[in-house]
C-alpha cells in the first residue's frame, strides 16, 4: 500500500515549511509596488537565484514522478531527457538568444512576437500559451491531490482547496518573487528528500553492480544500462525509438522549443538583474540538470529492483516508484523533510503555470488589446486579479478533471500541438531578416496542423511499433517516438510555410528590427563597452562550454 | 522603448530593492531541519534502523542539512547585501546575493 505512516513529527516539518512558503509571500509583498516588480521581480534578482528557479520551475513533482517511471520502464535511455533532451537548448539560451530577449527588454516570450512579426501572430502565441498554463496548473492541482489522497489520506476536494490556498496567498503577496523564492527553497528541500532515497535504496540492493544483477533479472534486462543502443535506423529496438527521432525530434524541436521559448521558463531569466545574469540563468540551472537523472532514474530503477510486479496490471503504478520507496526505506523525521519536498513540487508546478500566465494576460492580452495606456497602478491591480482568477480556473480544470481523468491527457496532447513548430519560428525570426510578419502565424499555424496530422497518421504506420510490426489495437505503440517524429514533422512544417510566406509578403523595414535580429544592432541599446563585463568565470560560453563537455563526457561513459 | 508606458506624472518606482535575502531563509530552514533530525537520529530504534538498510539516515541527513544551512549562513555573513546607494533618477537595484 501506498498509504505513509506519517507521525506528528513529520507534520512539525511538513507545517514548519508550508508556514515559510507563507511568510514568503508575505515579506515579498514589501517590494511590490510596479506592475513590474509584481509580474517580473523588478529585473532585480541574482543569477543563483534565477538559475535554481530556472530548473526548479521545470521540476514539478509530475516531471520527479513521471521521470522515474520512465526509469523504471525504460532504464537509462531516460537522461536523452535531460542531456540531449535539455542542456543543449538551455546552453543555448543562455549564449545565443538570451541578448535578443532580454536585451530588447521585452516583458515576456509573446511580446517578442509581437514586436518581431505582428498582433496575429502574438494573440495566437499569447492566447495558446495563456490557455495551456491554467490548464496545465489544474492538471499539477488534481496530480497533487491525488497524491496526498493515496500517502496521508486526505480526501480530493480538501487537497485541491488547501493547496490552491497557499499558491493564492504566496503568488497573489509576493507576485513572482513569492514563485520565484519558493522555487528555489523547494529546490533544495526536493534535493534533501530524493538523495537519502538514494543512498538507502543503493545500499539495500547491494551497490550499483548490485542493481544491474537485480535489473538483469528483470523484464528490462541488461538493456536497462545502455542509453543509445538499438537505435538504428529502420530496426529500433531501444524504448525511445530510432536515433533519428531522438536526436532531431526529442534533442533538437522539442528540446529547443519548450526550454527557449516556454514563457514560465523565460520568465525566470528576465526576472534576472542584468543581461549577463539572464544569461547566466540558463546555465546556471543546466548543471542540476546533468545530475538530476541520478535522484529519478536511479530511484525508478531500485524500485523495479524490490517492488514485486511493480509496473503489472496486478502491482503498483510505475509513478508510484518514489512515494513507496519513501513508505518503504525512510523513518519518520526524513519522511516528513522528503513529503514537504515532494507536496512543495507540485505546488511549484502549479505556481510556475499561474505567474506566467498572469504576466502574458495582463501584459499581452489585456494591456495589450483591452485597456492600452492606463497608469501602471492599474496594471498591477489586474495582475493580482487575474492571478486570483488563474487559480479559480486551475481549481475548476482540478475538479472536472476528477471526474473525467482522460480530459487531462486530451489537453496536454492538444497543447503539444501547438508547443511543437514554436522553435522553427522563433530560429527564423532571429536569425533572417527576411521573415515577413505574416509568416508568422503562417508558420505557427502549419506547424500545429504538422503535429496533429503525424499524430494521427502516425498510428498506422508500422515502424513506430516494436519490431515494426503493426499492431491493430494501436496499444504497443512506441508513443514517445511518435512523439519525436511528430515535432520533426511540425518543426519541417513550419519551417517551409514561414519560408514560402516569407518570399511572398513584405517585410519589415530593418529599422524596426533592432535588437530583435541577429546582425541588426539596436540604436537604443547602450554601448557594449559601458556594459560592464561579468568576471572571466562567468562567462556565458565559459560556463555553457563546460556543461556540453559534461554531458558528452558522461553520455560516452553512459552510452 | 518599448517600457511601460507611464501615462501618469508621478511614475511608481520599483521597490524591488526592499526584497529580503533568501539565502537567509534558506540557511534558517536548513538549520532548524539539521538540528531536528540529527536530534531524532540519537533515538532512532533498531526497527527504524533496519528499514533504513542499517543507515541511521535521520542522523546523516541532519548533519547534512547542517552543513548546507551552515553554507548559506556563512555566505549571508562574509557577503552581505550591497544596498545601493539612494540615486534619485537610475536605482541600480544589487539585491539578493552575490553574483
Amino acid at each position: 500500500m501506498l498509504r505513509l505512516h506519517v507521525n506528528p513529527f513529520d507534520y512539525t516539518i511538513l507545517g514548519i515549511y508550508f508556514a515559510l512558503v507563507i511568510a514568503i509571500g508575505v515579506i515579498a509583498r514589501r517590494a511590490v509596488a510596479t506592475s513590474e516588480d509584481f509580474l517580473l521581480s523588478g529585473r532585480s534578482l541574482p543569477a543563483w537565484v534565477t538559475g535554481l528557479a530556472f530548473i526548479s520551475a521545470n521540476l514539478g513533482a509530475i516531471e520527479i514522478l513521471g521521470m522515474a517511471a520512465n526509469g523504471a520502464q525504460y532504464g537509462l535511455p531516460t537522461v536523452h531527457f535531460y542531456w540531449i533532451g535539455a542542456v543543449p537548448a538551455m546552453v543555448f539560451l543562455g549564449v545565443v538568444m538570451m541578448p535578443f530577449y532580454y536585451g530588447s527588454r521585452v516583458r515576456s516570450v509573446p511580446e517578442f512576437l509581437l514586436r518581431r512579426f505582428n498582433p496575429a501572430t502574438h494573440l495566437f502565441n499569447a492566447l495558446t500559451f495563456a490557455l495551456a498554463a491554467v490548464l496545465i496548473a489544474g492538471v499539477n492541482l488534481y496530480a497533487l491531490a491525488l497524491v496526498i489522497n493515496a500517502l496521508i489520506g486526505w480526501p480530493i476536494w480538501l487537497s485541491i482547496a488547501v493547496s490552491a490556498l497557499f499558491v493564492l496567498a504566496y503568488i497573489t503577496l509576493g507576485g513572482l518573487s513569492g514563485a520565484i523564492y519558493n522555487e528555489v527553497l523547494q529546490f533544495f528541500v526536493i534535493i534533501a528528500g530524493l538523495v537519502p532515497l538514494v543512498i538507502i535504496g543503493l545500499h539495500s540492493v547491494g551497490g550499483w553492480s548490485g542493481l544491474q544483477a537485480k535489473i538483469g533479472h528483470t523484464k528490462l534486462g541488461a538493456n536497462a544500462f545502455s542509453t543509445w543502443s538499438g537505435v538504428g535506423v529502420g530496426h529500433w529496438a531501444n524504448p525511445l525509438g530510432d536515433w533519428i527521432g531522438i536526436v532531431f525530434g526529442l534533442g533538437f524541436v522539442l528540446s529547443f522549443g519548450y526550454w527557449t521559448t516556454n514563457f514560465a521558463e523565460v520568465q525566470r531569466a528576465l526576472s534576472a538583474k542584468d543581461l549577463s545574469a539572464a544569461q547566466r540563468t540558463p546555465l546556471i540551472g543546466a548543471y542540476p540538470k546533468i545530475f538530476i537523472p541520478a535522484l529519478t532514474i536511479i530511484p525508478g530503477l531500485i524500485a523495479l529492483a524490490i517492488i514485486p510486479k511493480l509496473g503489472t496490471p496486478k502491482g503498483a503504478s510505475y509513478n508510484d516508484a518514489i512515494p513507496l520507496l519513501m513508505g518503504r526505506f525512510l523513518p519518520n523525521g526524513a519522511l516528513g523533510v522528503a513529503l514537504a519536498g515532494l507536496l512543495a513540487a507540485f505546488m511549484a508546478g502549479m505556481a510556475a503555470n499561474v505567474s506566467s500566465f498572469n504576466t502574458v494576460f495582463t501584459y499581452d492580452i489585456w494591456q495589450t488589446y483591452i485597456r492600452k495606456g492606463r497608469r501602471d497602478r492599474y496594471y498591477l491591480n489586474v495582475g493580482r486579479v487575474v492571478t486570483v482568477v488563474g487559480i479559480l480556473i486551475g481549481v475548476g480544470t482540478a475538479f472536472i478533471a476528477s471526474g473525467y481523468s482522460n480530459i487531462m491527457n486530451y489537453i496536454q496532447l492538444l497543447f503539444s500541438f501547438f508547443n511543437a513548430p514554436l522553435f522553427a519560428t522563433f530560429i527564423l525570426a532571429m536569425f533572417w531578416k527576411r521573415t515577413t510578419p505574416w509568416s508568422g502565424i503562417a508558420g505557427l499555424a502549419a506547424g500545429t496542423i504538422g503535429a496533429a496530422v503525424m499524430h494521427f497518421v502516425g498510428y498506422d504506420i508500422a515502424y513506430f511499433y516494436p519490431h515494426q510490426v503493426l499492431d491493430s489495437t494501436h496499444a504497443t505503440i512506441n508513443a514517445q517516438m511518435l512523439n519525436f517524429y511528430g515535432a520533426i514533422a511540425a518543426f519541417v512544417a513550419d519551417l517551409v510555410v514561414t519560408v514560402l510566406v516569407s518570399m511572398v509578403t513584405k517585410p519589415k523595414p530593418v529599422s524596426e528590427l533592432g535588437g530583435l535580429v541577429w546582425g541588426v544592432h539596436d540604436p537604443d541599446a547602450p554601448d557594449p563597452a559601458s556594459v560592464p563585463k561579468p568576471p572571466w568565470w562567468a562567462s556565458p560560453k565559459l560556463l555553457g562550454g563546460l556543461a556540453l563537455g559534461i554531458v558528452l563526457v558522461l553520455s560516452i561513459i553512459f552510452a | 522603448m518599448s517600457e511601460v508606458p507611464d501615462t501618469g506624472a508621478e511614475a511608481p518606482q520599483s521597490a524591488a530593492a526592499r526584497l529580503f535575502d533568501l539565502r537567509v531563509l534558506i540557511g534558517g530552514l536548513f538549520l532548524l531541519y539539521g538540528v531536528m533530525l540529527t536530534v531524532a537520529g540519537f533515538f532512532t530504534s533498531s526497527k527504524e534502523l533496519a528499514k533504513a538498510s542499517h543507515i541511521n539516515i535521520n542522523l546523516w541527513m541532519g548533519i547534512g542539512m547542517l552543513v548546507i544551512g551552515g553554507f548559506f549562513a556563512a555566505w549571508w555573513r562574509l557577503r552581505p547585501l550591497r544596498r545601493p546607494e539612494p540615486q534619485p533618477d537610475q536605482p541600480q537595484p544589487d539585491i539578493g546575493a552575490g553574483q
